[in-house]
């Protein structure tokens, strides 16, 4: 990947590429000093406050240094450019430094803000979230609630100048370190899109006071995602997002971005996080060479060749897809390749991890902690989470759905 | 070498593709298509005294031969277009989307190996294909090896003239060449020689074959007179550095075709109805469709990445050829076999057009080498050779 985005520089306008060169110069300056303890594979396993404490003193510090929320307005602390994050997102993945942790936030929360927000709330909350100093966490779906998401029923009431939330939020990554939510609300039963209304509440500041957090257990034994608790939760009605009735709207505005299809580029996730086991088909050629079937290298295996190939192919199709799409004449349906990134960039991880458990063979059995397992045990457990890429934001079968009715055109399936 | 963001596919690449679009829409439809290749189903199927089927349509294919077609990878030095692959692989990604019966891959592939052999002679028969002449290349076995080195023809060579002689199989369109590219053992090793199809000692064995829109032959030879285009070991070499050209042309073929299958499925799933709903409307018929689009957006995608590494990353080329042929072979099959049973019964029938695309998609998937093939070539490359026990 490193190549591609050195060679990404190549239509730079002379001031991006100046930002460029400026990026790059201060991550080498700037890299923060390996922790003394584990990072997670990616901000949503964010589990103990030393490691928010990092995470957060990182992503503060790649603020103040610009590299952040370049595209986003200066009056809601941005940096006012065109162009400039898709160059700081590129370098920061280059240099392999941390992760941003605010991953919620920036990805979703922000953009959602910045196209549903009042005045007021793009300036009182967009700076902070950018920084990284408030946490962000999202609150979609329900035990109801999955992949229908418009059968939301935590409920929105009216009453006097507030509006008082009740109901339940599952899987919430980051619920136990944020600030605030985004939240899909149901204002009225009367119809099941309209009914629905968007808020921003807060999380940390209201914690016994109509909002309760409790970590769900991860398959694997890790938690990092929550349950959210909303009994009588009082929200004034400022803290709405665009018209009552409008929620669904916006949903599909932070869903677009959570899918990875949105036009505008939002701050990404940033670097690499502290493993990154397990997330290219090139990694496999390497595990394989190490490892043995039959007393021989498992690279030698003929099945496992074909396997390790046909992932390297797909490896570099996810690769040309994501140039072809730039290339019009090459795109019969302007959404056709944006629409399949989630789906196909989550089932090829999922595949890749598959694929490094079959390789380890008998060895694929130690986990974390066993001081024999290969990496760690980090094997087994990347494997595990991609799971949470198929299922979250939309399960595969939702995407799969959503192709076949908005690129291919085929009838809406209940 | 690094490759160009858009693949170097610009404005003269973007109008070569769509004017094939709009010439093989008016030309070569799926009707003509039908009419032409799809009328006698008993003599497909092995009836007696019925020569298997060569159809194609010569007076379209005159029109092809005067929009330039198959002078776009010849040399300009040679009378040609002097195309850059990606130009070539978008109009043969049209021709496959068309299932068009010609010999234009065919002579593409002769063109290849005569342009990497870069001899004065190949000069000579380029400029004959520049001037519009079909051709086709044989160097395949009996067995359909598709390595370079083997072959079934050997070559008695006096300076600039051999005698061949030995069959050579698997030719594709042979019965629409004027001439052939022929790979013969030498003593010094495989060389490569051309020859006239209708040259004394030449003799053509038609294969039948399940694709309806190629013919496909045996090509005996019998100490017969051919031109040396590049001695041994040149010739196998020319052959080699031919190949990620051929499958990037196939691969652009099979690429159209699965594109076909997919929009035609997906059609009759929109209209065919089934328990009260177009069939579209059940999950178990949309996402295998949707499967089939992801499928070939890789195979396209590779493709393109492919043609633009011939042009301009040649070391990378086999690599990235390889690639491209085996997810379009694999891509192709997919959409083939879903549109079969996604049509249900009429799928399975003549009268439906899917057969059509079927048959030439498992036809491209083999050619020069499947998925699987690829797949080991590639493991060698990236992985590693495996070590002698």
């Amino acid at each position: 990947m490193a190549d591609e985005e050195v060679k990404e520089g190549s239509k730079d306008t002379p001031e991006q590429a100046e930002f460029r060169a400026y990026c790059r110069k201060w991550l080498a300056a700037n890299r923060p000093a390996k922790p003394t303890f584990r990072l997670p594979q990616s901000p949503l396993e964010v589990m103990t406050d030393e490691q928010r404490i990092y995470l957060q003193a990182w992503q503060k510090k790649c603020y103040d240094a610009g590299l952040i929320g370049c595209d986003y307005p200066k009056d809601y602390g941005g940096g006012g450019k065109k162009g400039f994050q898709r160059i700081a997102n590129q370098e920061m993945a280059h240099a392999q430094v941390p992760f941003l942790i605010n991953v919620i936030g920036l990805g979703m929360g922000a953009p959602t803000i910045l196209h549903h927000g009042s005045e007021e709330n793009k300036k009182r909350y967009l700076p902070k979230l950018l920084s990284g100093e408030e946490i962000w966490c999202q609150g979609f779906s329900e035990p109801g609630a999955g992949s229908d998401l418009a059968s939301v029923k935590t409920k929105a009431e009216k009453k006097g100048d507030v509006w008082v939330i009740n109901g339940h939020k599952v899987w919430t990554s980051l619920a136990h370190f944020a600030s605030w939510m985004i939240i899909l609300t149901r204002h009225s039963n009367d119809d099941k899109y309209a009914g629905l209304t968007y808020f921003i509440v807060p999380i940390q500041s209201a914690l016994g006071k109509g909002v309760t957090v409790r970590p769900l257990i991860k398959i694997t034994g890790e938690t990092g995602f929550n349950e959210v608790i909303f009994d009588n939760l009082e929200v004034p009605d400022t803290l709405r997002l665009d018209q009552v009735g409008a929620g669904w709207k916006v949903a599909m505005t932070t869903l677009l971005h959570e899918r990875g299809a949105a036009p505008l580029v939002t701050p990404s996730a940033g670097g690499a996080g502290g493993d990154t086991i397990g997330r290219s088909a090139e990694a496999l050629i390497d595990l394989a060479k190490k490892s043995k079937r039959d007393g021989r290298p498992a690279s030698e295996d003929g099945y496992l060749r074909d396997k390790i190939v046909g992932l390297l192919i797909r490896e570099e199709g996810l690769r040309q897809n994501f140039r072809r799409v730039r290339v019009g004449a090459l795109c019969d349906h302007p959404m056709r390749i944006p629409l399949q990134g989630k789906l196909i960039g989550t089932e090829f991880m999922q595949a890749v991890g598959a694929l490094g458990l079959e390789i380890l063979g008998a060895k694929s059995s130690l986990y974390l902690g066993d001081e024999n397992a290969p990496e760690g045990g980090q094997w087994p457990l990347a494997y595990m989470n991609t799971y949470g890429g198929t299922i979250a934001a939309g399960t595969s079968e939702v995407q799969r759905n959503i192709l076949g009715e908005r690129v291919l055109g085929m009838p809406k399936s209940k | 070498m690094s490759q160009p963001k858009d693949y170097g596919f610009g404005s003269d690449e973007q109008m070569i593709k769509n004017t094939a679009r709009k010439f093989l829409a008016e030309h070569a439809s799926v009707e003509k298509l039908r009419a032409l290749v799809a009328k006698d189903p008993h003599a497909f199927a092995g009836g007696k005294n019925a020569s298997p089927l060569a159809a194609y349509d010569e007076s379209v294919w005159k029109k092809v031969v005067e929009l330039g077609w198959p002078a776009l990878p010849v040399p300009e030095s040679a009378g040609g277009v002097g195309m850059k692959m990606v130009g070539v692989a978008g109009l043969v990604e049209e021709v496959g989307r068309a299932a068009f019966p010609s010999p234009l891959l065919s002579t593409y592939f002769a063109a290849f190996a005569l342009r990497e052999a870069g001899t004065g002679e190949a000069k000579k028969w380029l400029e004959k294909i520049a001037g519009g002449e079909s051709a086709s290349l044989a160097a395949t076995n009996a067995e359909g090896s598709w390595e370079p080195s083997d072959t079934d023809v050997s070559a008695k060579e006096s300076g600039t003239a051999a005698a061949l002689s030995g069959t050579a199989s698997f030719v594709q369109d042979a019965r629409k060449a004027s001439f052939f590219v022929v790979s013969a053992k030498a003593a010094s090793g495989v060389g490569l020689y051309a020859i006239a199809a209708n040259a004394p000692g030449v003799s053509l064995q038609a294969d039948r074959i399940v694709d309806t829109t190629r013919d496909q032959a045996r090509v005996a030879f019998k100490d017969a007179k051919a031109e040396l285009i590049a001695p041994a070991p040149q010739g196998a070499e020319a052959l080699r550095k031919a190949l990620p050209s051929i499958w990037t042309v196939l691969a652009a073929d099979l690429v159209g075709s699965a594109e076909w299958l997919l929009q035609t499925t997906v059609q009759y799933a929109k209209v065919r109805e089934q328990f009260d709903h177009p069939i579209g409307f059940f999950q178990a018929v949309k996402h295998p469709l949707v499967n089939v689009m992801v499928e070939n957006d890789y195979a396209r995608s590779l493709l393109y990445n492919a043609a633009c590494a011939i042009d301009t990353e040649p070391e990378n080329a086999e690599k990235y050829a390889r690639m491209a042929k085996a997810q379009a072979s694999d891509a192709a099959a997919y959409a083939a076999d879903r549109a079969v049973q996604l049509h249900g019964g009429i799928g399975f029938t003549w009268e439906c057009d899917v057969h059509l695309f079927f048959k030439r998609s498992k036809h491209g998937q083999a050619l020069f080498g499947d998925a699987a093939y690829h797949r080991r070539k590639l493991a060698d490359l990236l992985i590693g050779p495996v070590a002698a026990r």
